[in-house]
């Protein structure tokens, strides 16, 4: 296919989705809609983490410690100071903060850049260590910052968490945000700094040879991963309009719902993390009936609340012993893949 | 801080320290032989106290059949996680390994929620009431305003000198196994070099599954001693405590069994103390391990035991 027939495709495709996107918040109810943009959502953390975790050849396990960095600092930004004034009983909140109220697309900047700054201080130390070692680091730095979000009264208001975050998230920001986030990572992939990231992945040690700087390449992807975790920190936290730092919802287990999408798309695959973030989104909306009472050949169970947690995790294990290739592996979606698929159909 | 006070912790710390101990060995040992973080360790410590607490409430079995009962289900549960999720990826990248960890410590967590529901429960009435009693040395008491007490010796906990003496034996019978027995010389053997190993005719699967039941056995042990002290018992309860014995771990230089205990000992004392001197740091006093791991990782990453890995080309 030529170049520019794939151009021409693409331009196609994109308002189609737009379309799609359009005629789904007309038509659909609210639930629905908001399911599509949660999956939004989860697919630039999932993209985020396939930047560090699939591409770079580091892993990363402190994503959720950015996004709900992420999530913070949007909060306070966007929260007005009436509101502010009551949401923080405990302590009153630090001077700069209580008093200003910025739009909600500079308070999402703002918030991937603190999440960037923060990601850049972890990861200066922290990528002097490998493998195993750095995922531990890097799961004891999200533990840190969701320690010190419980305990800094006068910022994060303590253990209350913030409530009432004005309803800003919609289809468009967390959709508009994906699209940013895919058009960033895949130039970056597919540049001569996303080749060096891959030579890193398969063997650091023949990269370093080859006179890559194999610190700064992962530093660089660390804090940009960590960037695209802090604005969609922002959507999150505005999507659920609460940010209770006690529940795990900015914990380990955030971090590791990112890594089932992932991996269920295809560890190093970025189209394969947009699927998985939204096969994700729409498996733990269909399976909620495990949770509720079930009535099967007419005897009736009650529902147990944590099925589909352990359905998922069950799945996880399943995935990486029998098929860790996961959805896509590492291959990506193009034009000319598409076509050879319809093609070897219609050949049969 | 008075030199009462400071032996008051100084207790307190080396036998919470030593619990961090017996949960560290568990890592240290896996890891010595597989290179890999076993991430579902906290949760076998998790399930072993939920173990005795069944076995208690529900079987009516007088508490140290309970524990003893607990401890070698803990073990089973070990040997049966690395035969059914650790074995088959074996020869995989150490990535997809640690990865799996992850998704089987995720799997028995909810599992737990699941069996046993995510309402805490109170382990207290379990275990005899005097564990929980004061020990006071030297000193009177003295009756102020008709129920205050206060003490004039050193006190602490009875747990924590059970927890000490528990932990003392455990660890003579684990010097006794690894270095007087036969399966013991095999896991050092393996732990050296894995294919040399097999090739002598040491059965590499059975031996690992062994290390994995030791240390689960031990991480039962941990558990329950963990759970009469602290008595609240949860699906998530071995997140935190595992993390911190995995930071002890690596402290001591992540491989080597006295290393493991060293850690933990270090890391228990220090945390009492931290909190005991200041203690309007105690909210952050789960985030002072991490703070020890990510130190020691970036100024001597093989510990203060340990052996540096060299990466061969």
């Amino acid at each position: 296919m030529k170049k520019q027939t794939k151009i021409i495709l693409t331009l196609i495709a994109l308002p189609l989705i737009a379309l799609l996107l359009f005629l789904s918040q007309e038509l659909l109810n609210s639930y629905y809609s908001r399911i599509i943009t949660l999956i939004g959502i989860y697919g630039i953390m999932a993209v985020s983490l396939t930047l560090v975790n699939g591409i770079s050849g580091v892993f990363s396990l402190g994503h959720a410690g950015f996004i709900a960095l992420g999530a913070y600092t949007s909060a306070l930004l966007t929260l007005s100071p009436e509101q502010k004034e009551m949401t923080f009983l405990i302590e009153k909140l630090v001077w700069p903060l209580n008093s200003i109220q910025i739009p909600f697309f500079w308070a999402t900047i703002i918030a991937g850049l603190v999440a960037a700054v923060f990601a850049f201080l972890i990861g200066w130390p922290s990528l002097r260590l490998t493998g195993d070692y750095f995922a531990i680091a890097t799961l004891g730095f999200s533990e840190i910052i969701r320690i010190f979000a419980l305990n800094l009264n006068s910022i994060t208001n303590g253990a209350l968490g913030l409530k009432a975050l004005p309803d800003h998230t919609n289809v468009w920001w967390a959709w508009g945000w994906l699209l940013v986030t895919v058009a960033c990572v895949l130039s970056l992939a597919y540049s001569s700094f996303g080749r060096a990231l891959r030579a890193i992945r398969e063997d650091r040690v023949a990269a370093q040879a080859m006179g890559i700087n194999v610190f700064k390449h992962q530093l660089m992807a660390f804090v940009l991963g960590g960037f695209f975790a802090g604005i969609s920190g922002s959507l999150y936290g505005h999507w659920l309009s609460t940010i209770d730092p006690r529940t795990n919802t900015f914990g380990i287990l955030l971090t590791f719902n990112i890594l089932i999408m992932i991996v269920l798309g295809g560890l190093g695959s970025i189209t394969g993390a947009i699927i998985g973030g939204a096969l994700f989104a729409f498996l733990s909306e269909w399976l909620r009936f495990l949770e509720g009472p079930i009535n099967l050949l007419g005897f009736k169970i009650m529902g147990i609340s944590g099925m589909r947690m352990l359905v998922f995790s069950g799945l996880f294990v399943i995935i990486m012993i029998f098929w860790p290739r996961g959805l896509m592996g590492r291959s990506e979606f193009s034009w000319d893949g598409l076509v050879s698929v319809f093609k070897r159909r219609y050949k049969r | 801080m008075d030199p009462k006070t400071l032996l008051q912790n100084f207790v307190n710390g080396l036998s919470l320290g030593s619990l961090y101990a017996l949960i560290a060995i568990g890592y240290t040992m896996v890891y010595g032989i597989l290179r890999l973080i076993n991430f579902a360790h906290g949760d076998i410590f998790m399930m072993a106290v939920y173990f005795a607490l069944f076995f208690v409430t529900l079987a009516q079995l007088p508490w140290y059949l309970a524990a003893i009962l607990a401890i070698a289900c803990a073990a089973l549960l070990g040997f049966t996680v690395d035969r059914i999720a650790y074995k088959p990826i074996r020869n995989a990248p150490r990535i997809s390994a640690l990865i799996t960890a992850i998704g089987v410590s995720f799997f028995l967590e909810s599992l737990a929620v699941v069996v046993f529901s995510g309402i805490p429960r109170s382990f207290r009435t379990i275990f005899p009431q005097s564990l929980n009693e004061m020990i006071i040395i030297g000193g009177e008491m003295e009756v102020k305003y008709g129920r205050e007490v206060i003490v004039g010796g050193i006190r602490f906990p009875v747990i924590s000198l059970i927890t000490l003496i528990v932990a003392a034996i455990a660890l003579v019978f684990l010097w006794w196994f690894i270095f007087r027995t036969k399966v013991g010389m095999a896991m050092r053997a393996v732990s050296l070099d894995i294919q040399t190993t097999s090739l002598m005719g040491v059965n590499v699967d059975r031996v690992i599954g062994m290390t994995f039941a030791l240390g689960s056995a031990l991480a039962g042990i941990g558990g329950i001693l963990w759970a009469i002290r602290y008595p609240q018992v949860w699906p998530y309860m071995g997140f935190i405590p595992g993390m911190k014995a995995f930071v002890a771990a690596v402290f001591g230089g992540i491989g080597s069994v006295p290393g493991a205990v060293l850690g933990g000992l270090i890391l228990g004392i220090t945390e009492v103390m931290m909190v005991g001197i200041m203690p309007a740091a105690a909210g952050y006093r789960d985030a002072f391990a991490f703070f020890i791991l990510i130190i020691v990782l970036s100024i001597k990453p093989s510990g203060l035991l340990g052996r540096p890995e060299i990466v061969k080309v």
